[in-house]
């Protein structure tokens, strides 16, 4: 039922081909579509208005003409918009010039907060740190048992006392200074932002506490109601962040831009799976792409970069171009693109393809590029480098050394010789385009919505390292959007 | 008491949108524009809000009714109509039966299964509780809190013990016991992970196995969910045969708009209403509570 906004823009697109101009009815038919497709996102219908208006001002003003056909410009258009508010940088924690760093969760019941307590826990010390776990919650019955039972498992300590949450917090505190601990997570209670009395007590170990990040727990599948809580956690604790939590259903998020709009408060984490690893830095764009259905594109990216060595991937395309590409280099190919995980996950991260690889057990057999890599092994590095050489008695090395038959060989090495034609001719056609990098190929398909619609590829998508003791409480990161 | 009285906190936000649309006291294109936010607003969902005003549209120009108490008037039985007349009562009969209760992490099965028990024991029934989720830390813990709060047994198995043979385990036991009802609690499980709905599916034969009989299986939805409420309704409805809804957490100001696609697309009626932390914080569902509350509506009455 949740159509990607690329196949929603579909329909819309198809008509409008070949217009040398938009009409401002047009325009109104992409944006309905968009405006359908945020809202089954959940992203807050104010937000959505907000998208709309720019869109419109944009797309029905001067810059609709140019290279690109009028459909494909408002895609890119509406792309620009979406990133610019999920864009920007990882965001980061800083650490407090004077230890302990203090951390203050707060949310709704159930956003999963005790949790993502333990989580950051473990995230802290993987970065080096000694965290310490506070219990404030002392509203849910054995919270504070599944808090010490998690935090057994990741080996960090932790305070509670079955006083009340104020309380707690400052013997908690001061228990972390005691042993020395630089970072204090504290877990309080799930409460509603309407109830004043539990605000109040919030409100309470924050002042004790007075923490340097106040993080809000939110889970991935809330509704509209999402930034009028958040707005209410705001106005009494002053919010630093968000953790986005439960991202592994299939949720879409949309929630969590909408805070981001309109706090212009970023989320610092994702939560997506249940053991206690499954837990990172956010990249906002991956979100961006999530709500609308496109993949998780930079994901993909990620991976490919890492994976393909870029001297030889560059080497293997300037060949491919001239024609003098051997099955040497198509063997490398194929195990840099193994490597980068099963077949059937790159195509599910592939825009357009999560949906139509749905129920269809991959497509891609990957017994038979085990075969074709067997084949390609059982050559000499001259049958390699010239296949034209294969003959009968070759053939028949080679099948009996990879354990296919002759005419498999056959096969691969026709539709190798066709494939180097082809690239032959295109790089006959295309001389700029020598030297490309083979991930910039994966890069291009990213940006691909509807049409061909060129993007800006955000910076900033690197893991980051923790910034030094900077001011604590301050964030170095644009908090606006 | 009912719905009504136990909303009075979240009718405390009535909807601007509300007073804009009467303030105006005539019907207007604006005034459908505001009716559309408020029910986009109580995650009624697009699709689900276009259809409702669609068919409130055609009712009111049919009718000549002009003003907007008339309007909202017929919004609100359209709504009521798609809610239903279904049986909302929970069924017993088994020996003893059993009411499963599944959902998402962090629904919020637990605290309703407490409060189920405590309802249903000053209703004078021998309960019986099973903590089936084993797999979040100290949930059985919490469970036993609300066990010992109602004075009923709770059987439990160990940590990352087989769910199936647990709830088994109290069903035997209830059934030597004599006792009418298990209720029956299990892990949060995303409706995207197969093995785990699969885990849930033999949780449900299970229970059969012995002398029980499971006469509901309660999905627990969030009242503050969006529209993936209604994909999680449809997932578990096909593994295990949902017999209801318990709308939880409805004291905050989010509406729970969603169950109102959830009736109508895959049928299933909401039967129960969680409005807090407290034991007897649950409710009957009433369509026409809901509906007033869904608009705020009743704020001033």
């Amino acid at each position: 039922m949740f159509e990607s906004l690329s196949s929603r823009f579909e329909g819309v697109l198809k008509r409008v081909r070949g217009k040398g101009r938009l009409s401002a009815e047009d325009v109104e038919d992409f944006l309905g579509e968009f405006r359908l497709a945020l809202l089954d996102a959940d992203v807050h219908l104010a937000v959505v208005r907000t998208f709309q208006d720019r869109i419109r001002e944009r797309a029905v003003g001067s810059e609709v003409s140019g290279a690109l056909n009028p459909g494909q410009q408002v895609v890119k258009i509406v792309l620009e918009e979406l990133t610019a508010v999920l864009g920007g940088e990882t965001h980061r924690l800083s650490y407090a010039s004077k230890p302990p760093t203090v951390v203050l969760l707060a949310g709704l019941q159930g956003a999963g907060k005790t949790t993502t307590a333990a989580k950051l826990a473990r995230w802290f010390k993987t970065q080096g740190r000694n965290p310490m776990l506070i219990g404030a919650d002392l509203q849910r019955p054995a919270a504070v048992e599944q808090l010490q039972t998690l935090a057994e498992r990741i080996d960090v300590p932790v305070f509670s006392d079955p006083t009340d949450s104020v309380s707690v917090a400052r013997a908690g505190l001061a228990e972390a200074r005691r042993l020395g601990r630089d970072v204090v997570i504290c877990d309080t209670a799930g409460r509603l932002a309407i109830d004043d009395d539990l605000m109040d007590e919030l409100v309470g170990v924050a002042e004790v506490l007075e923490p340097h990040h106040t993080l809000l727990v939110v889970d991935a599948m809330v509704g509209q109601d999402a930034v009028k809580t958040a707005e209410s956690f705001h106005a009494r604790l002053g919010l630093d962040a968000v953790v986005l939590t439960k991202l592994d259903g299939d949720a879409r998020g949309g929630a969590a831009l909408s805070i981001k709009e309109v706090l212009g408060r970023p989320i610092a984490f994702a939560s997506t799976g249940e053991t206690l690893d499954d837990f990172e830095l956010f990249h906002p764009d991956r979100l961006a792409s999530r709500i609308l259905g496109m993949g998780d594109v930079e994901t993909l990216i990620e991976r490919a970069e890492e994976t393909f060595e870029q001297v030889e991937a560059e080497a293997a395309a300037s060949r491919l171009l001239d024609g003098s590409f051997t099955l040497n280099d198509f063997l490398d190919q194929l195990k840099a693109l193994r490597k980068m995980g099963p077949i059937s996950d790159i195509m599910g991260m592939v825009p357009g393809m999560a949906h139509q690889m749905k129920g269809v057990e991959a497509d891609v057999d990957e017994r038979r590029i085990d075969r074709i890599e067997g084949i390609i092994h059982s050559m000499t590095p001259s049958e390699r480098a010239n296949p034209d050489v294969i003959d009968g008695s070759r053939r028949a090395r080679i099948a009996a050394g990879s354990g296919t038959k002759p005419n498999e060989i056959n096969q691969l090495v026709r539709q190798f010789r066709e494939m180097r034609k082809m690239m032959k001719q295109m790089g006959g056609k295309s001389q700029g385009a020598k030297g490309r990098r083979k991930g910039r190929k994966t890069r291009g398909s990213r940006t691909t919505v509807g049409g061909s619609v060129p993007i800006d590829k955000k910076k900033g998508l690197s893991l980051p390292g923790l910034g030094d003791a900077e001011g604590a409480g301050s964030f170095p990161v644009d908090l606006g959007s | 008491m009912g719905l009504r009285s136990h909303l009075s906190r979240a009718r405390g936000a009535l909807s601007s949108h509300l007073v804009s649309i009467r303030a105006a006291g005539i019907v207007e294109e604006r005034t459908w524009r505001d009716l559309e936010d408020a029910l986009l607003l109580a995650d009624v969902g697009a699709k689900t809000t276009d259809e409702l005003l669609s068919e409130a549209r055609e009712r009111f120009e049919r009718n000549d009714e002009v003003d907007v108490e008339g309007l909202l008037g017929i919004l609100k039985s359209v709504l009521i109509e798609r809610l239903g007349v279904t049986d909302r009562s929970l069924a017993t009969g088994g020996e003893p039966s059993v009411w499963l209760f599944v959902g998402v992490n962090g629904a919020g099965k637990t605290t309703t299964i407490g409060k189920v028990g405590s309802r249903e024991v000053a209703a004078g029934l021998q309960v019986v509780f099973a903590a089936g989720d084993t797999f979040r830390a100290a949930a059985a813990d919490q469970l036993a809190t609300w066990a010992d709060r109602v004075g009923s047994p709770l059987v439990r198995g160990a940590e990352n013990a087989d769910p199936s043979s647990v709830i088994f385990d109290a069903v035997e036991h209830a059934a030597a016991r004599g006792a009418d009802l298990v209720l029956a609690d299990t892990a949060g499980r995303f409706h995207t992970k197969s093995n785990l709905m699969d885990e849930l599916a033999k949780v449900r034969r299970v229970a059969e196995k012995g002398s029980g009989t499971v006469t509901e299986t309660l999905l627990v939805i969030d009242a503050t969910t969006g529209q993936n409420g209604l994909v999680q309704a449809r997932q578990f409805a096909e593994v295990v045969e949902v017999t209801g809804i318990v709308l939880t957490k409805l004291d905050g100001s989010a509406r729970g708009g969603i169950v109102v696609a959830v009736q109508e697309d895959i049928g299933i009626p909401v039967k129960l209403v969680g409005v807090g932390e407290g034991g007897d914080d649950l409710v009957e569902f009433d369509p026409v509570d809901f509906v007033d509350a869904l608009f705020g509506v009743t704020a001033e009455i």
